[in-house]
């Protein structure tokens, strides 16, 4: 077993995996702090699904996926919030549309590009190959990104996602910061389909912040709670895909999940 | 202090206000000064809430003038912080990870600005606005896990930490029994005699605001009366709650 791990972590691809996933788990695990108090768990399932499209579109015309998956995802989430904005009842109906829309058009792109389009299954699904050395420069400037702007806004994003009327009373720039919100959700989507794929990659971005409210009522350790599940994860994920031979995408939605369902027990049993 | 002499915190003339092409507010015109109690009656859909919205700037564009604390509420600008507001409806959810004091602390945005962290002085004023409604044992409770009554004081106390001007409460005895009722109201006027706090609030509770307020604006999409508070008559009252001429059956 210790063999196996050090032969795991002897492994250029994999120590990248290793870095790349720590990258995306934690600005994933920090904004879903704010998409499980804010619900926006079918905002990015809808966003996730719309890169996809984006990949496929990229693929099509032959252009770098991850360049086409945050095209369409940022396109997509303004779209949704554009939309919600005008009528409250929408948001939810826009996302079954964009959703649908977004995957149909995926599905036609791959239909027009004749031959092999295997290295889509990897965007779909994750795949612990599929970070490139070319990708830890991006991977590390987005998340430092996504981390400058919640820590900067977060006194706003706290009182946004408590009571919008008082905020916007209070003159906190509500719009901005949903779509703010919603442009890092789709830059952390991008970020995150290439570890776990897109259709997986929600769970980074609702399964640690929804955990750890099950543990503690306090938003100073909250954060930090849902950013050390969201790495811990991700590591014990990658660690087992390699050892059973898995999708990772797999593996870490499952280990996450284990732990969801242990902070839900253990909440149930306090309270 | 010499209210006659002072400007008025709130001017409101010939405000008229449509909502989705529905006129909401007719050519309402009123005024309140400095120091007073005023109580907001009417309907439900009169015209209340939309009112209050319209003073905070929420909702425009509407005809006629406004001015609060001497400002169109689309310049409010500094003057917000002088504003202190408790919305009606608490649409939070109850497992929301807020203490008391941090419910607080988000009232000192105006004074601690777009994206700065609040200092010392705006800690230490938390506990003063929390003591200010009693509430000061309760400062690390979870919101959700305090009475209907504990919550509104803790959203009074939201609205008090920064030190306004201009008080204005919509419905904050709604889901409160009566007994927390009356101790809110008790509160309300105390605060107005510790301070220049000038106060408007809605409430459904008539009589509750006919003895406990100084002056009451009753409104049922026209305004049917503002005047001192022992004015208000049951036929006033009457004229109040009938169905608005427009909105009765067969019109």
């Amino acid at each position: 077993m210790l063999d196996r791990l050090g032969e795991m972590l002897s492994l250029e691809f994999m120590r990248r995996a290793f870095l790349g996933g720590i990258l995306v788990g934690a600005s994933c695990a920090f904004l879903s702090v704010f998409v499980v108090l804010r619900r926006l768990a079918f905002v990015s399932q809808g966003v996730s699904h719309a890169a996809f499209g984006g990949v496929a579109l990229a693929v099509l015309v032959g252009v770098n996926p991850s360049l086409g998956a945050l095209v369409f995802s940022v396109g997509t989430a303004l779209a949704i919030g554009g939309v919600s904005r005008r009528r409250s009842w929408v948001e939810d109906s826009s996302i079954g549309i964009f959703l649908a829309v977004s995957m149909a058009l995926g599905l036609l792109f791959l239909g027009l590009k004749r031959g092999s389009a295997t290295g889509l299954y990897g965007y779909l699904f994750g795949s612990i190959l599929s970070i490139l050395p070319s990708d830890l420069p991006w991977m590390i400037g987005l998340t430092c990104l996504v981390f400058l702007v919640l820590l900067v806004f977060m006194k706003e994003l706290y009182f946004y996602v408590f009571d919008e009327t008082m905020a916007r009373v209070a003159g906190v720039p509500v719009d901005a910061l949903y779509f703010g919100l919603l442009i890092l959700l789709a830059v952390t989507i991008s970020l995150g389909m290439k570890l776990v794929g897109a259709i997986l990659v929600t769970a980074l971005l609702v399964i640690p912040g929804a955990t750890a409210r099950f543990l503690t009522s306090n938003i100073v350790v909250l954060i930090p709670l849902s950013i050390a599940i969201g790495v811990l994860g991700v590591i014990l994920g990658l660690t087992l895909a390699y050892l059973v031979n898995v999708s990772p995408g797999a593996s870490i939605v499952v280990v996450l999940f284990l732990g969801f369902l242990g902070a839900f027990l253990a909440s149930g049993q306090r309270s | 202090m010499n209210a006659a002499a002072s400007k008025p915190v709130i001017d409101v003339q010939h405000l008229s206000f449509r909502r989705d092409g529905r006129i909401v507010l007719h050519d309402v015109s009123f005024q309140i000064q400095e120091h007073e109690l005023v109580g907001l009656i009417g309907p439900n859909g009169g015209g209340k809430t939309s009112l209050l919205q319209t003073l905070l700037g929420v909702l425009h564009p509407y005809e006629g003038t406004i001015h609060v604390l001497g400002r169109e509420p689309a310049h409010l600008d500094k003057a917000r912080g002088q504003i202190g507001y408790v919305a009606q409806t608490k649409q939070f959810d109850r497992d929301f990870p807020a203490r008391a004091k941090d419910v607080v602390l988000m009232g000192t945005f105006p004074q601690v600005g777009f994206a700065k962290l609040p200092g010392s002085k705006e800690k230490a004023s938390v506990y003063g606005a929390l003591e200010q409604v009693g509430m000061q044992d309760r400062a690390s409770r979870p919101i959700g896990r305090l009475s209907g009554g504990e919550q509104q004081r803790v959203f009074i106390a939201q609205a008090l930490v920064s030190h306004p001007r201009l008080l204005i409460l919509d419905e904050p005895t709604a889901g409160v029994d009566r007994e927390g009722e009356e101790s809110l109201i008790r509160l309300l006027t105390r605060l107005k005699a510790q301070s220049d706090l000038t106060i408007l609030m809605v409430s459904h509770n008539v009589s509750l605001i006919r003895s406990h307020t100084d002056r009451i604006v009753a409104l049922n999409r026209d305004l049917i009366f503002a005047g001192p508070a022992s004015g208000l008559t049951d036929a006033v009252i009457a004229e109040v709650y009938h169905p608005h001429p427009a909105e009765a059956p067969g019109a």
